[in-house]
């Protein structure tokens, strides 16, 4: 006891707290870097990188929100991202009900095959996606992506709600059915339902997921009017390559919805990620 | 299949219910599992099929399927070439700098965090954050932070008479390359580590603690060997995303300065898409997909065989 007494004082977190706020510096440096550099001019910045601005200059900020690539960019992102999840989580919905509450030969050998998908670097299918989307005539196609995205998000979505409607308990089921629903009403009205929590876990994920992604639109994608906020971010970083400040503010506003969707469903990305991992 | 529910036998079946009525059943079955099936097959796992199937040929992409077969000469290419070399090498360097400093790295900071400490919900919330960020955005930001005449670094560094070219110079990109990838992914190995910890029973280490183990000692002889299974899982995740690295790479050097920087990604991307060598750069999609496989199942087999047994913890129960 004694022991345990001598170090729970309050003086013995402060070496704690000092890592910790170094960490912290090495995270947030960069992004108050960008935040500040937004509000001065490119060459104030060379000159003055740490400092508050002289005058804050808002002319950064305000021309790309008065541009409408911008906001374009990000309904692109936005359309994109919801449909890819609404498709992907409902597909995987469909599946995971069928692998967790029925029982058939070959039930295994289909859900392996899912589950091996999470191994397949996305990167080995690039080349013939895209020899098969233009195929299909889905180049410049919003569709393109967005199914893309979802074939691609089904395993770890099909895992995540197959485990949890496994654990409705089958009495559920049975009263369900006694009550008179088929499988879908069963599926419908009360799985569903059940399943919210698990629902916007995989729906955050799929979000965030699309949101980032850049390989497949950066391949899909050569007319501007139907780019992404990744594909805006580096085409703006080559147009403006001198004017550094400006490219900070792009940054910046670019990180606004990531960082409030962030603040909005932290407990369900965090968990949705840890579980994922760990199921993986 | 969908024709079997307007089918006269469905309706004249006597069970109680589709769910037990056997045709019924397998309709259900079908009709649910269908549109998974399609769009998985479709997009998945038909592409990587004709990725093989491509890396026999000399193709641009045009015309239908190839046609012009020279069996494995694309790997012979390959494998020949010096870049396919420095791909292995860029992979191998970046693994081991994630196991041997930013793994242990995320550990040592999750430990802390898992310590009664005044605000570490928002330390947490903080180191998480990087994570959420686009490689995009990650990249342009550093490719400005890093840069060698007017970036923020060189003028922290110029301050103590230091500077450093960070990308610009072949001798300094990877460890460039990997300051950057551990400022955006520490924060999710520590999640993990984080959440692996919290299924530890805290008796355990109270128990060491009550005998008279130093913290140390608790951590090596309790903490570090029930996390083993989550560590596992980590250190996995590290190296099947570092085999199919390229958003960052991409962004941040395209590969450069002359090839220093590339990836395996990057080098298919490259030959598919600038030089229209479908054939040949599907020979080093296939590389990357048997690179992938044969790692997860020699690691599964040898290295987390034990978390699936999960003889001594519930921690493989889990799973």
């Amino acid at each position: 006891m004694i022991h345990r007494r001598r170090r729970t004082p309050r003086s013995s977190t402060l070496p704690l707290h000092a890592i910790a706020w170094v960490v912290g510096a090495f995270v947030l440096i960069p992004v108050v870097y960008a935040l500040i550099g937004g509000f001065k001019t490119t060459s104030e910045l060379s000159g003055n990188p740490f400092g508050l601005p002289r005058t804050w200059e808002t002319d950064n900020y305000t021309d790309v929100l008065g541009s409408g690539t911008f906001w374009l960019q990000l309904w692109n992102s936005t359309f994109i991202a919801v449909v890819t999840t609404v498709l992907t989580v409902g597909v995987s919905a469909l599946a995971g009900f069928v692998f967790a509450r029925f029982a058939f030969r070959g039930r295994e050998l289909f859900f392996t095959m899912f589950t091996a998908g999470l191994m397949f670097p996305f990167a080995v299918a690039i080349l013939p996606i895209f020899v098969l989307l233009r195929t299909f005539g889905l180049l410049d196609n919003p569709l393109g992506v967005i199914l893309t995205q979802a074939a691609f998000g089904l395993p770890l979505t099909i895992i995540i709600l197959r485990g949890f409607f496994r654990s409705i308990p089958g009495e559920v089921e049975e009263a369900a059915i006694i009550d008179g629903c088929g499988p879908f009403g069963f599926f419908w009205r009360i799985l569903l339902p059940m399943a919210r929590p698990a629902i916007a876990t995989v729906s955050v994920l799929a979000i965030v997921g699309s949101w980032n992604n850049f390989m497949l639109p950066l391949v899909v994608f050569s007319e501007e009017s139907s780019w992404t906020l990744p594909l805006g971010i580096q085409q703006f970083q080559g147009q403006y390559a001198s004017d550094t400040a400006r490219i900070l503010a792009y940054l910046v506003l670019a990180m606004v919805p990531a960082l409030g969707f962030y603040a909005i469903a932290e407990r369900h990305l965090v968990g949705g990620l840890t579980a994922g991992a760990t199921k993986g | 299949m969908t024709t079997l529910t307007r089918g006269p036998e469905a309706v004249r079946l006597p069970a109680p219910s589709p769910a037990t009525r056997p045709r019924g059943r397998w309709v259900t079955i079908a009709l649910f599992l269908l549109p998974a099936l399609v769009l998985f097959v479709l997009l998945v796992v038909a592409p990587i099929l004709v990725a093989f199937y491509a890396s026999a040929f000399k193709w641009n992409g045009f015309g239908g399927l190839p046609t012009d077969f020279i069996g494995l000469d694309n790997f012979t290419r390959l494998f020949g070439t010096e870049i396919f070399g420095q791909d292995l090498w860029h992979l191998a360097v970046l693994v081991l700098l994630s196991v041997v400093i930013q793994l242990p790295f995320s550990l040592a900071i999750a430990m802390l965090l898992n310590q009664r400490i005044r605000g570490r919900a928002l330390y947490r919330v903080v180191f998480f954050a990087p994570y959420v960020l686009s490689e995009v955005i990650t990249g342009v930001l550093f490719s400005l932070i890093l840069s060698p005449q007017s970036g923020m670094a060189n003028q922290i560094l110029s301050v103590f008479g230091l500077d450093s070219e960070w990308l610009a110079n072949p001798d300094t990109v990877m460890p460039s390359l990997f300051l950057v990838m551990t400022w955006k992914y520490f924060g999710f190995h520590m999640m993990i580590y984080l959440a692996g910890r919290q299924n530890i029973p805290n008796e355990l280490v109270e128990a060491a603690q009550i005998d008279g183990a130093t913290s140390w000692k608790t951590f090596r002889h309790i903490t570090l060997p029930l996390l083993g299974p989550t560590i596992r899982i980590s250190v996995f995740l590290s190296v099947i995303y570092t085999i199919q690295l390229f958003d960052l790479v991409w962004i941040l050097t395209q590969g450069g300065p002359s090839h220093s920087s590339e990836t395996m990604a990057v080098t298919m991307m490259d030959w598919g898409f600038k030089r229209s060598q479908v054939g040949y750069a599907s020979a080093i999609s296939v590389v990357m997909f048997l690179l992938s496989l044969v790692f997860a199942l020699v690691y599964q087999r040898f290295v987390m065989r034990r978390d699936l047994e999960g003889a001594t913890t519930s921690m493989g129960e889990r799973r």
